[in-house]
């Protein structure tokens, strides 16, 4: 098989999902299986997450060789998404990445999650140099290219928006995951409870609305959830948006991808197709399927990765949980 | 209003546009907050009367303390609007990468001043960027407090310059070690070494309390 001609498997297990993914150096994506941990009661317990992971692994490679036709020996490398994420999680799918990778004597490759994100959106949407949203239940970031690497123009200063929407669906007795389901609720939602509306330069801070939205919630009851959660959805995007605009203004991007679990989201898309309107942007979205946790996404940066030589020894394959996508060099931009 | 005439757009920024224009014969700035129609409209007049009118106080409020800000002409409450003075200097962002080292030394070790002198006044600016900074023969003057505060809590003022740090990480990556250090050193000139300490320290803490920190921990 010829250098540029490779087909990469991708394991993604950094939270709820483990996927495999296999996707050949053209962009074809071959297979995308996956299965989700869903939590009995309770947001996602690490370990319990993790043995999940473990018993559905073997499944759910197969699954993902049947779909994309091929036999193991076909693969030219194997890559991992290796943080950030949750220990237990990440360990499981790395221990199954090295096995794979050992057992076929095929090289290994360590992808951030982050950067996955952001590049199977760019895959999917066919994005140049785009100003990126990247919003699920574990990060909420305005990213961009520059100099090298992916910046960050604005986060979360604390918790992220999907954990957020999550939590208080969760406290308010909606079930998980909640996000789709307060929007449901906001549609008939009238009037606007005035909510914590946190912006701090070019950043956000959602732990204060979270905390605010409950206790309104415990004064004004059940009667009062639908414009509850229209004026929590209106707030926390609103807040995003508003960075997004003005990191948009700031670094004259003429491309705005959503990428992550959350920009599923109608009333998300709408709201910001109006701030890249204002700012002659196009407005892209990541489609559904590829939107939250997949294997996908790692395979296809495991393929920018393997035609840049970025490779991990075994023995030097460790997760990284707090690994933030601005310190990932990316040689495949220009 | 005759007295306020508007000449030309200068920017359409995210937050508001700026007009050229001149008040009762001086050369202005005409800040207008525009409504954003992707928010709500109950909560978008909220926010823009909010930040107008807090920008125009800390406008004063800073200048009173000794740091350099434009004069405020005139507040319209309704209209989201603030008429102020022309700067006729460059954006410090413009000029970051212009300056010799021993300028950029300078600069950046008058900024650090500049916000502790802020803080020590019971202010905070709540958006330091390079492009909030306007630099006119030698002087640096702070513009767009619209995220600001009348605050002396450790963590407001920690947020500050967490803000200005990530700031110059993200848009002048090449000089940001450098320039940091200036900031802080600029900074504890005027706060005092304990002070400087503490909010230093705080700013530590912010930046491990956000997303994926790195290099803490490997397994």
């Amino acid at each position: 098989m010829r250098e540029d001609d490779c087909i990469v498997l991708g394991i993604e297990s950094t939270a709820h999902t483990f996927g495999v993914g296999i996707v050949k150096s053209d962009g074809e994506i071959l297979s995308n299986a996956k299965s989700e941990y869903i939590p009995v009661k309770g947001g996602i317990h690490p370990r319990e997450a993790a043995q999940h992971h473990s018993k559905v692994a073997v499944e759910v490679l197969k699954k993902a060789f049947f779909e994309a036709k091929i036999s193991p020996s076909d693969l030219s490398a194997i890559a991992f998404s290796a943080g950030p994420g949750l220990g237990p999680c990440l360990r499981t799918g790395a221990t199954v990445a090295r096995a794979l990778s050992l057992k076929l004597k095929k090289p290994l490759i360590l992808v951030n999650h982050c950067v996955a994100h952001v590049e199977i959106g760019k895959l999917t949407t066919h994005s140049k140099d785009p100003l990126i949203v990247y919003v699920s239940g574990a990060n909420t970031m305005v990213i961009a290219y520059s100099g090298g690497r992916y910046r960050v123009f604005g986060e979360t200063l604390d918790i992220a928006l999907g954990n957020m929407l999550d939590t208080f669906a969760r406290e308010v007795g909606l079930g998980h995951p909640g996000t789709p389901k307060v929007e449901e609720l906001a549609k008939r939602g009238r009037e606007y409870i005035s909510l914590p509306y946190v912006v701090k330069g070019q950043d956000v801070s959602y732990s204060g609305l979270l905390t605010e939205a409950l206790k309104r919630y415990r004064e004004l009851g059940r009667e009062k959830i639908h414009d509850l959660c229209y004026s929590l959805i209106e707030t926390a995007y609103g807040m995003l948006a508003e960075v997004t605009e003005r990191a948009l203004a700031h670094t004259e991007k003429k491309e705005l991808l959503l990428t992550g679990g959350v920009v599923r989201s109608k009333r998300f898309q709408e709201m910001f197709n109006e701030v890249a309107k204002e700012h002659g942007a196009i407005m892209k979205v990541v489609p559904y399927e590829y939107a939250g946790d997949n294997g996908a996404m790692i395979a296809w940066t495991g393929i920018l990765c393997y035609k840049h030589g970025l490779f991990a020894p075994v023995e030097q394959s460790f997760i990284k949980p707090d690994w933030r996508i601005d310190e990932v060099d990316i040689p495949w931009m220009h | 209003m005759d007295a306020l005439i508007k000449k030309q757009l200068v920017k359409k920024g995210a937050e508001a546009i700026l007009y050229r224009g001149s008040f009762l014969g001086f050369d202005v700035i005409i800040k207008e907050r525009i409504p954003k129609k992707y928010r709500s409209a109950k909560m978008d007049e909220y926010v823009r009367r909010f930040r107008t009118i807090h920008e125009a106080k800390l406008l004063i409020s800073a200048r009173k303390a000794g740091i350099p800000t434009p004069f405020v002409y005139f507040v319209n409450k309704e209209k989201s609007l603030i008429v102020m003075d022309y700067i006729k200097g460059d954006l410090v962002k413009e000029l970051v990468h212009q300056m010799s080292k021993e300028e950029r030394e300078n600069v950046f070790y008058k900024i650090g001043s500049l916000i502790a002198k802020l803080h020590v006044n019971g202010m905070v600016h709540g958006d330091l960027t390079t492009s909030n900074m306007i630099m006119l023969n030698n002087t640096v003057y702070f513009i767009d407090f619209g995220l600001g505060g009348y605050t002396v809590e450790l963590e407001d003022r920690g947020v500050d310059l967490h803000l200005m740090f990530r700031a110059l990480e993200s848009t002048h990556y090449q000089v940001y070690a450098e320039c940091k250090s200036l900031i802080e050193r600029g900074y504890e000139s005027v706060a005092g070494k304990d002070l400087a300490f503490k909010v230093l320290e705080r700013v530590k803490e912010i930046r491990r309390r956000g997303r994926y920190v790195s290099g803490k921990i490997t397994y």
